[in-house]
């Protein structure tokens, strides 16, 4: 994509700016809003990524957004019916759910009344009303408007998302879901949720965010979740991508941990267009634990980027990270592990493994493990694999009497559920298993 | 049941096969003997459908059906089970989830109904019996970390529960301690009727002491060079396969 178009697209976000600004309605002062127009300036200094910048390498969202968007009128509120909310609410799985239509906090479809004093719930924007004091000190204190462009445009249009906040010392009675849907119906939609998560000190929740898209129009989410983990409390979180051909996705979901803690994610990518997952981990303390699991099933012309970043700042922390990939057809897949151990972080265990199915010649992967090291007495290993499904195993199924097409799914399910096992909630590993094997059914003989 | 004529096969343009005949009907057991490097496994992997192997030359029916047309599952939906001489592991893969597919989808190429999960589980309780094998490894991952003895058991644990027409056992016995070849042995037996047959291919003799039988078979250099009866097998295992061997070259000398 050339600089011109680049350069249109900013000016446009920077026009827009200029009109949310005025929409603010005398809340331009205030502090949150400071923090907005700190990282519109990063924008501004940055830009949209181009193609020598090697965290969008393999990427190109750029020119993907450049062709499809044109920036100007970024936030669009949307409506839809009951009807539609309810397919995608993940059976059997008792919740408090929360909507987000186009990036909107909508009161009307989110169950989120009852809940116990000790947990709050609530839309952003009204939290940034309400929840002063919790908002300085945590809003955009941990997702870097600097070393990321994507996490700069959320956190300059900031306005709507959800705020959670559970008390220390406070077992949430049951999961929190979030359901991000951009309805794509009539137009093209650009949506930017931003989320922030506060877990305090003994506390667990498992939150899962998914996200989905109706109509047949392009979409843009660019969403970011702020989560911190209290001292010794467990976090269990999933991402669940189910977006459609057409949308573009940008996701940032930035972890901070304090002593103690525990942090168990799965990101599962298993539809969408263009797919980008920053995952980065932050422990900083000792005593931390952090589990990331991540699946992505591609076919035509599908790209899923996964970036995880963990980084040790303190000793006696633990790390692990399993991915899993299957390509098939003109699919692409990205995976970018990295892990920081510094200086401080002496007896830092770390371990992290990439494994990946290609189904075609035209499919690909880009993998890459980043590691480093600074402390001297450390355990971290890295490993990459890129394979094809094993002919012995498909020929021992089908000397059994299952047809090619079983067993090939049998054998892709094996490989893609070790990956979504750690899911907290039974009835989420079921909805994810359900989806797999579908998928593995339909698209990947 | 099986008519093998004239059949060649190869590997990466190697013959290894080179113009097997065979006769086997229903209630027969027969034995294919031989050395290493003779061909044994690769005509009991031809004939379950590795596609690896090329056949070149010659015909197999199987009730009626040109085997050579069917695919490996086809083949065993007929009514053909090859229990392999390496069960392959397959992490992730439920053992149990598996052999409900298997017969599933066995039933529904026969025009029958599925199992429910109450009388599959009445069935693979009753099959287990059989091979003694204890129901954990069922709940396992398809042989993982199974050990030598319970791959091979769980073969013939699959065999009862497939019942096919004709089964071939690759070198089953090979490292079977006498305990567990015992068990497979009287698994085999007990799975024996009048309707189907049994390929045993083999190595040594002392299998066939459990398993006894009808006819015996010698493969050297990719054919079949010499037919008995069981003593035939015994006369093998006293004088090993030399005189056989001098035998093939002083006919074709």
């Amino acid at each position: 994509m050339s600089n011109a178009i680049k350069a249109d697209l900013k000016q446009n976000i920077l026009n827009n700016f200029k009109s949310f600004e005025a929409e603010l309605n005398g809340q331009s002062r205030s502090e949150v809003h400071q923090l907005r127009r700190k990282a519109l300036d990063s924008f501004e200094s940055v830009g949209f990524p181009g193609v020598k910048n090697e965290e969008y390498k393999y990427t190109p969202i750029t020119k993907s957004l450049g062709k499809e968007f044109d920036f100007n009128n970024i936030s669009k509120s949307g409506t839809i019916e009951s009807k539609k909310v309810n397919d995608f609410l993940i059976k059997d799985l008792d919740a408090y759910n929360i909507v987000i239509i186009n990036g909107q906090f909508s009161k009307e479809y989110s169950n989120v009344s009852s809940v116990d004093p000790k947990l709050s719930i609530q839309s952003l924007a009204e939290a940034f009303a309400e929840q002063q004091a919790l908002l300085s000190t945590h809003f955009a204190k941990y997702a870097n408007s600097e070393s990321d462009t994507f996490t700069a445009l959320n956190t300059a249009f900031s306005k709507e998302g959800v705020f959670i906040n559970v008390d220390s010392n406070y077992i949430v009675d049951k999961p929190i879901a979030i359901y991000f849907i951009s309805d794509a119906d009539r137009e093209k939609v650009i949506a930017q949720p931003r989320n922030l998560i506060l877990v305090g000190k003994n506390s667990e929740v498992e939150i899962i965010e998914s996200f989905y898209t109706i109509g047949a129009e392009t979409s843009f989410t660019n969403v970011v979740s702020e989560i911190v983990v209290g001292e010794n409390a467990h976090v269990h979180y999933a991402k669940i991508g189910l977006e459609n051909d057409k949308a573009h996705h940008i996701g940032n979901t930035q972890v901070y941990q304090a002593a103690n803690s525990v942090f168990n994610a799965t990101t599962a990518t298993l539809e969408g267009g263009m797919v980008r997952n920053n995952m980065n981990i932050v422990l900083d303390a000792e005593g931390c634990e952090a589990n990331m699991y991540g699946l992505y099933l591609l076919n035509g012309k599908q790209h899923v980027d996964n970036h995880t970043m963990v980084d040790h700042r303190k000793p006696n922390s633990f790390s692990n990270e399993l991915y899993k990939g299957i390509m098939n057809e003109k699919s692409t897949g990205v995976f970018n592990g990295k892990i920081f151990v510094r200086q401080d972080a002496q007896k830092t265990n770390a371990f992290q493994s990439n494994k990946n199915i290609l189904l075609s010649d035209d499919a690909t992967i880009n993998t890459k493990p980043q590691l480093e090291i600074w402390a001297d007495d450390v355990k971290c290993s890295h490993g990459a694999t890129t394979g094809q499904l094993d002919e012995e195993q498909l020929f021992y199924l089908r000397a059994r009497g299952l047809s090619k097409e079983s067993a090939r799914a049998m054998l892709l399910y094996a490989f893609a559920h070790e990956a979504i096992e750690k899911v907290k909630s039974d009835a989420v590993r079921d909805y994810l298993d359900k989806l797999i094997k579908e998928r593995l059914n339909k698209n990947f003989q | 049941m099986l008519s093998i004529k004239n059949l060649h096969a190869s590997i990466d343009d190697k013959e290894i096969l080179r113009g097997i005949d065979l006769e086997v009907k229903a209630g027969e057991v027969h034995a294919i003997m031989g050395p290493n490097g003779s061909g044994k496994s690769t005509l009991a992997s031809v004939l379950a459908g590795r596609e690896d192997y090329e056949v070149t030359q010659g015909s197999i029916d199987f009730l009626g059906n040109d085997l050579l047309d069917l695919g490996a599952e086809e083949r065993a939906r007929e009514g053909l089970f090859l229990a392999f001489q390496y069960p392959v592991e397959i992490p992730g893969v439920s053992s149990t989830n598996f052999l409900k597919t298997a017969v599933n989808q066995i039933r529904e190429h026969r025009g029958q109904e599925p199992l429910d999960a109450v009388s599959f589980l009445t069935l693979i309780k009753e099959k287990m019996k059989l091979v003694e094998m204890d129901q954990s490894l069922l709940s396992r991952s398809l042989n993982e970390g199974f050990s030598g003895g319970e791959k091979k058991r769980n073969e013939i644990f699959q065999m009862a529960v497939l019942e096919p027409k004709l089964a071939i056992l690759d070198e089953t016995d090979s490292g079977l301690d006498i305990d567990a070849l015992r068990i497979v042995a009287n698994g085999v037996n007990q799975l024996k009727n009048s309707d189907n047959a049994t390929v045993v291919v083999t190595h040594y003799q002392r299998l066939l002491d459990y398993i006894v039988p009808d006819f015996v078979h010698v493969l050297f250099n990719g054919r079949i060079v010499k037919s008995g009866t069981k003593e035939l097998a015994l006369e093998l295992e006293e004088k090993g396969y030399d005189w056989i061997k001098e035998e093939v070259n002083e006919a074709t000398a």
